[in-house]
C-alpha cells in the first residue's frame, strides 16, 4: 500500500494533497482550542506537547537509528536547568536562553555518543543509564542550580509579550512543537535520515557503503539530545518549579516506553504514544476519582490492598501496556493504525 | 590506617549484595541474552512476601524462608512461561522494554498491596549485631551476605562447569538450534534458568530487607548490581563478583577520600570508562561481529 515507486516520493514530505489538508485542519483546530476549553485542558496539552518533542528526539534515537538510551531524563534536565538558568543569572531573553541550553544538551549528546560507537545491547543501555543517573545527582550537589531546593522559572518575555498564563505559554509551545516535528520529518527524509536508518538495519553493510558510522551515530545522540534539551527548557515553564528530583530514571524509562508504545520509527506513532501515556498519566495520578472505576478500587484496596499505595496502580496500568505492546504489536499504536486503513481500503470486498 | 581498612570491609560488605543481584541478572542473560531489569523487583516482591508470612500469618522462620524460595522458584518460572516466552523475534530492545514493564508491573503491585511507607522485616539477625575485631567493626548481616555471595558463586560455578543440567543451560546460549537437535529442551531449560535466577535474587532481597525496606529498596542494588554484570562481562560468574567488590570498595574509599556527595554515582562513571577501553567488559571475550 505505501509502496515507493520513485525517488521523489519517497523524499517528499506530505505523500497527497489530503494529507496536507488534514494537516493543515489539525493545526488550525490546535491553534484554536484554548478559546473554547478551560485552563486545566491548556495544561493538558502543553503536557502532551512537551512529551511529544521528547519523544521524537528519542525516536530518531531509538527507532531509527537502532541505539538505546534510558538517560534522556539527563538531557531533559539540561535543557531544564540551561533555560533557567541562562534566564535567571545570566540575564538571557528566553528565545535565546532556550537553544542555547538545547545547544549544550546537544554537546552531552555528542560525548555520550562516543563510547556508544563501540557499545551495543545492555552495554548500552547501563552506560546512558548511568549518564541519566550522573547528571541528576551532579545538579543536586551544584549551588549555582539551588541544589536540592530547586529553582523557580522567571517569566518569559519575547519582546513585549508577557507569557504568564498558560494559554499565553501555549500558543508559543505549539508553534515550537509544530516547527521542531516538521524539522525532524524533513531531515528523516534527506540523506542524512536515510543514513540513520542504513545503521539501524545493518551497520557494518553501512559502513561498507560509504556510510561514516563514528559522524552519523554521535549526530543521531547529539539531535535526540537537542530536542530533549529544548523540551526540558519549556518544561521548566510548565512547571513553574523545577529540582533534581523530577528528573528521575522513571522519568527516562516513561520516555523510552512513549517510544515503544508509540512505534519504533515512525513519527505519527511518537505523537499518539506520547500523548496516550500522558493522558493516562494524568488521569491516573487521581485514579480514585475516576467514575465507577474509582468507587470499586477503594472498596477493592481496602479490602486486600492498602489504601494508601492505590496511585500506584499508574505503574500496574504503564507496565501492562508496555507488555503488552511488545507482545502482541510490535509496532505499537502506529502498527495499530497501519492495519486498520488496510482494512478499510478495500471495504466492503 | 584503620579508617582504609574499615572503608575496604564496608566495601565488600556492601559489593556482596551488588554481586548477588549481579549473579542473578548474569544467570538469566547467560543463557538467554535478556538484560533482566525486572530483577530487583523479582526480589522485592520475594522478600515481601516473607515478610507476610512473617508477620500475618505467624509463621517461625526457616519455614517462612523455605517458602519464600519456592515462591521466588516459581515466580521466576512463570514469567519466563507466561510473558518472556511469548515474545515473537525478540530484540534486545523489545526484551529491555517487556522486563522494564515486568518490573513496573512488580513495583505497582508492592506498593499497591503493602503502601510506601518503610516496614521492618522481622529477620532473625538484626541490622545492628556487629563483630569487632581490632578496631574494625563489621555487622553480622554483611559476614553472612558475604558468605551466601561467596558460597551461591562457587555452587553455580561448578553448576554451570560440570552438572549435566548447567551444560545444557551453556548450550542453549551458545547455539539453541544446536542444543534443541542433540535433544535439549531450550525452552524448559529457560524457565529453570528464571527460576534459578529469582531463587538467587530472592536471598539477595532477604538480606538487604533487615536493614531497608520499602518498595523501592531494589533499584540501587539492581543497578549497582547490573553494573557489576556489565563490568563483569555479563557471562562470567567469577567476574560478575569481582566486579561487583571492586565497585563496592572503590565507592567506598571515593566516599571516604574524595566525595561523600557524588559516591551513588561514581559507579556509573567507572562502568562509561570501562566500557570506552573494553566494551565487553574486563572478563569477558569480545566477539567481533561477522558479516
Amino acid at each position: 500500500m505505501d509502496m515507493k515507486r520513485d525517488y521523489y516520493e519517497d523524499v517528499q514530505l506530505m505523500s497527497s494533497p489530503v494529507v496536507i489538508f488534514w494537516f493543515t485542519a489539525l493545526i488550525g483546530v490546535l491553534y484554536f482550542f484554548p478559546l473554547f476549553v478551560g485552563s486545566y485542558y491548556v495544561y493538558v496539552a502543553n503536557y502532551i506537547a512537551i512529551n511529544i518533542i521528547v519523544v521524537t528526539g528519542l525516536n530518531l534515537l531509538v527507532g531509527y537509528t537502532g541505539q538505546i538510551s534510558l538517560g534522556h531524563a539527563g538531557f531533559f534536565a539540561i535543557g531544564a536547568y540551561g533555560t533557567v538558568i541562562l534566564m535567571a543569572k545570566a540575564g538571557f531573553p528566553f528565545l535565546l536562553a532556550l537553544p542555547c541550553a538545547a545547544m549544550v544538551a546537544a554537546g552531552f549528546g555528542f560525548l555520550l555518543g562516543l563510547p556508544a560507537l563501540r557499545l551495543e545491547g545492555p552495554y548500552l543501555a547501563i552506560a546512558t543509564l548511568g549518564f541519566g543517573l550522573t547528571i541528576t545527582q551532579i545538579i543536586g550537589r551544584i549551588e549555582l542550580f539551588g541544589g536540592r531546593d530547586g529553582l523557580h522559572a522567571p517569566d518569559i518575555t519575547i519582546g513585549s509579550w508577557v507569557l504568564d498564563t498558560d494559554k499565553e505559554f501555549y500558543y508559543l509551545l505549539i508553534t515550537l512543537t509544530i516547527l521542531l516535528l516538521f524539522f525532524m520529518r524533513n531531515l528523516i527524509k534527506t540523506k542524512v535520515g536515510r543514513a540513520f536508518i542504513a545503521i539501524r538495519d545493518a551497520d557494518i553493510a553501512a559502513q561498507t557503503m560509504g556510510v561514516n558510522i563514528l559522524y552519523y551515530k554521535t549526530l543521531a545522540f547529539a539531535v535526540s539530545a537537542f530536542y530533549a534539551g529544548i523540551a526540558g527548557g519549556l518544561y521548566a515553564f510548565v512547571l513553574k518549579f523545577i529540582e533534581p528530583e523530577i528528573f528521575t530514571l522513571l522519568m527516562s524509562i516513561m520516555f523510552l516506553a512513549m517510544v515503544v508504545v508509540g512505534g519504533l520509527g515512525s513519527m505519527l506513532g511518537s505523537i499518539a504514544g506520547a500523548t496516550l501515556l500522558c493522558w493516562l498519566d494524568l488521569k491516573l495520578r487521581n485514579i480514585l476519582d475516576i467514575p465507577y472505576i474509582g468507587d470499586w478500587l477503594e472498596n477493592l484496596s481496602k479490602h486486600w490492598f492498602s489504601i494508601t499505595g492505590v496511585s500506584n496502580i499508574q505503574y500496574i496500568v504503564f507496565g501492562s501496556i508496555m507488555v503488552a505492546i511488545v507482545l502482541f504489536e510490535p509496532l505499537g499504536l502506529y502498527g495499530i493504525w497501519i492495519r486498520t486503513k488496510k482494512y478499510w481500503r478495500t471495504w466492503p470486498f | 590506617m584503620i579508617d582504609l581498612i574499615q572503608m575496604i570491609v564496608n566495601g565488600i560488605a556492601v559489593g556482596s549484595s551488588y554481586a548477588l543481584m549481579g549473579l542473578a541478572m548474569v544467570i538469566i542473560y547467560k543463557t538467554s541474552e535478556v538484560p533482566n531489569f525486572a530483577q530487583g523487583e523479582m526480589a522485592l516482591i520475594s522478600s515481601f512476601f516473607a515478610m507476610m508470612l512473617l508477620t500475618s500469618f505467624n509463621m517461625s522462620v526457616y519455614p517462612a524462608f523455605v517458602l519464600t524460595f519456592v515462591f521466588a522458584v516459581i515466580l521466576g518460572c512463570f514469567l519466563e512461561f507466561a510473558i518472556l516466552r511469548r515474545a515473537k523475534e525478540p530484540n534486545v530492545l523489545g526484551m529491555i522494554v517487556i522486563t522494564i514493564g515486568i518490573e513496573m508491573i512488580l513495583l505497582g503491585f508492592v506498593s499497591w498491596k503493602f503502601g510506601a511507607e518503610q516496614k521492618t522485616m522481622p529477620f532473625p539477625i538484626g541490622p545492628y549485631d556487629s563483630f569487632i575485631i581490632g578496631d574494625i567493626f563489621i555487622s553480622k548481616l554483611e559476614v553472612l551476605t558475604l558468605v551466601a555471595a561467596l558460597l551461591l558463586m562457587s555452587v553455580l560455578y561448578l553448576f554451570f562447569k560440570y552438572s549435566k543440567l548447567g551444560l545444557a543451560m551453556k548450550a542453549t546460549q551458545q547455539n539453541s538450534v544446536a542444543a534443541q537437535i542433540v535433544g535439549i529442551r531450550t525452552n524448559r531449560i529457560l524457565m529453570m534458568t528464571w527460576g534459578i535466577s529469582s531463587l538467587v535474587g530472592a536471598v539477595a532481597g532477604l538480606l538487604i530487607s533487615p536493614t531497608i525496606m520499602h518498595p523501592f529498596m531494589m533499584w540501587d542494588p539492581m543497578l549497582k548490581g547490573f553494573a557489576a554484570a556489565v563490568m563483569g562481562g555479563m557471562t562470567s560468574l567469577p567476574g560478575v563478583v569481582i566486579a561487583a567488590y571492586m565497585l563496592g570498595i572503590i565507592e567506598n574509599l571515593f566516599g571516604g577520600y574524595i566525595s561523600i556527595e557524588f559516591k551513588t554515582v561514581v559507579a556509573f562513571v567507572i562502568i562509561v570508562f570501562v566500557l570506552c577501553v573494553r566494551p565487553s567488559g574486563l572478563f569477558a571475550r569480545h566477539y567481533v561481529k561477522k558479516v
